[in-house]
């Protein structure tokens, strides 16, 4: 093993390359787990050191998509979390009905399970119809899965039961058919949703919006790129908007603290103040 | 046990330790309770600990385990900073690492060794950050997580400390460990016990 220092050499040499060629800013992510990431792609890539996958990506653009797949963890889940879902239906969802018109901004939504589980929420609330949904990622293959709508039959089980705790008021089996490729999401759910690439990183905001949820992004960020990330949300959102974060998630280190308070404190459910 | 070597390499190394690292797998409550049952709310360093358990059991651990101990227990949170005095437990469906600025930071990237939380990612990370301020313990289990972070661990220079094999109610895991190379310290779970007291008395 090269000796560390040359490793953190390299890698910040990455970093800026990707930035400076593909705009992508992995600047300000948590170190531990990007240098990990890092190190498996090393091996995917048949590469020996963190240059020359440097010089790889910077002469193939395809290979620097390819290293995207590693460095953003598209993994996700179906109603994840059900309490989660559970309380935004109990206690969001009522007073959101109160505006003539809702839109919800899912930041780092990958393949987008949680955008065809909020809309299932909000179909089965009789909201969707008024609804705005904005997915957005920075990982292009992600935001394409998401705009199919299939996802494996494997997990069906699991999201099934998942959906039954979030409170969940029909048979799963409802919102989707089952073919060959895997299980193909009802094209309504996705009517009123539009799939966009934006960086929490270097973008800026495009919307009002009345509730943002973004789960499991914001621990690949360090403080001050969470911060910038809290500040878009609150930008965006109207006047007692609301904030879903990941069941390990807070503003507890930031300075947006004080700006939003809990409202369900368990499911790290805040609202502006 | 010979305590006439681990006086002297302890005694020369200890001084330096900035952290302990802790993983445990099936059998792990039992071991675990003891090796930590003397330490008191003075203790110099900060100890992480990622204890495998089924999802739905590990969310109580933290509290199960203050209710017992004389140390600040907790769970690990995002971005906060390691304290001395504290033991703390890695959060249930997701990896812990620890950063440069000594904070943690939580991952959700695929299992390792079917496990997330895994002690691998924790060990390596650590070992990234801590070079030879780190001391990695590795106990009783029943899969191969955390041998190749011992492994690191050893590599980068810091202190290796594996429950011996033949005390460990499954001896899986402390074997993996040796097998890929020696650790400074093989001991049964009394000998880990009296290890991590003696660390505390060497640094005051
Ligand atoms: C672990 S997934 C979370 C998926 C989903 N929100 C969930 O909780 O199941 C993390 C996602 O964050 C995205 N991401 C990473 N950096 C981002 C950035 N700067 N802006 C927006 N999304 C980002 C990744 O592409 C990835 O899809």
């Amino acid at each position: 093993m090269a000796p560390d220092r040359d490793i953190e050499i390299e890698l910040r040499l990455l970093i800026e390359a990707i930035y400076l060629k593909y705009n992508y800013d992995f600047r300000d992510y948590s170190g531990a787990s990007f240098k990990r990431r890092v190190r498996h792609a090393l091996q995917q890539f048949n590469c020996n050191t963190i240059t020359a996958l440097q010089e790889r990506i910077m002469h193939e653009p395809s290979a620097f998509m390819q290293l995207l797949q590693y460095l953003t963890i598209p993994v996700s889940e179906m109603f994840r979390d059900p309490s989660y879902y559970l309380a935004l239906r109990q206690q969001v969802v009522p007073l959101l009905k109160t505006y003539p018109s809702v839109k919800v901004w899912v930041a780092g939504c990958s393949t987008g399970e949680e955008v065809y589980s909020l809309a299932i929420l909000l179909k089965e609330e009789g909201l969707l119809e008024r609804s705005i949904i904005y997915a957005t990622d920075i990982n292009p293959r992600s935001l394409e899965k998401a705009e199919r709508g299939i996802f494996s039959l494997e997990n069906i089980r699991t999201y099934t039961e998942n959906y039954q705790k979030a409170g969940g008021q029909r048979a799963f089996s409802d919102y989707y058919t089952a073919a060959y490729e895997g299980a193909l999401f009802d094209k309504s759910l996705r009517e009123n949703v539009t799939f966009a690439d934006h960086s929490l990183a270097t973008d800026s905001v495009f919307s009002e919006t009345q509730l943002v949820s973004c789960r499991n992004v914001l621990i690949y960020f360090n403080k001050a790129l969470q911060d910038r990330a809290f500040g878009l949300f609150h930008e965006s959102l109207c006047h007692r908007g609301f904030l879903g974060l990941g069941s390990k998630e807070s503003l507890d280190f930031s300075s947006y603290a004080k700006r939003f308070e809990p409202l369900v404190k368990s499911e790290r459910i805040f609202r502006k103040a | 046990m010979n305590t006439g070597t681990l006086d002297s390499l302890l005694l020369s190394r200890a001084s330096a330790l900035e952290a302990v690292v802790i993983g445990a797998s099936a059998g792990g409550v039992q071991a675990l309770l003891q090796i930590f049952a003397g330490l008191g709310a003075d203790y110099r360093l900060p100890i992480v600990t990622v204890l495998h358990l089924p999802d739905d059991r590990r969310s109580q651990l933290a509290e199960v385990f203050q209710q017992r101990l004389g140390v600040r227990v907790k769970e690990a949170d995002d971005k906060e900073s390691l304290q001395g005095g504290t033991l703390y437990f890695a959060a249930s469906g997701y990896h812990l690492l620890i950063e440069n600025d000594r904070s943690f930071s939580l991952s959700r990237e695929e299992p390792l060794h079917f496990s997330r939380p895994s002690i691998d990612v924790l060990f390596e990370s650590a070992a990234d950050v801590y070079g030879p301020a780190l001391m990695g313990v590795l106990l009783t289990g029943a899969n191969e997580d955390g041998a190749q972070g011992i492994a690191t661990i050893k590599q980068l220079g810091g202190l290796t400390v594996v429950q011996d094999p033949a005390d460990a109610q499954v001896p899986t895991m402390p074997e993996a460990a040796l097998a890929l190379g020696p650790a400074d310290f093989v001991l049964p779970i009394p000998g880990i016990q009296a290890l991590l007291a003696e660390l505390n008395k060497s640094q005051c």
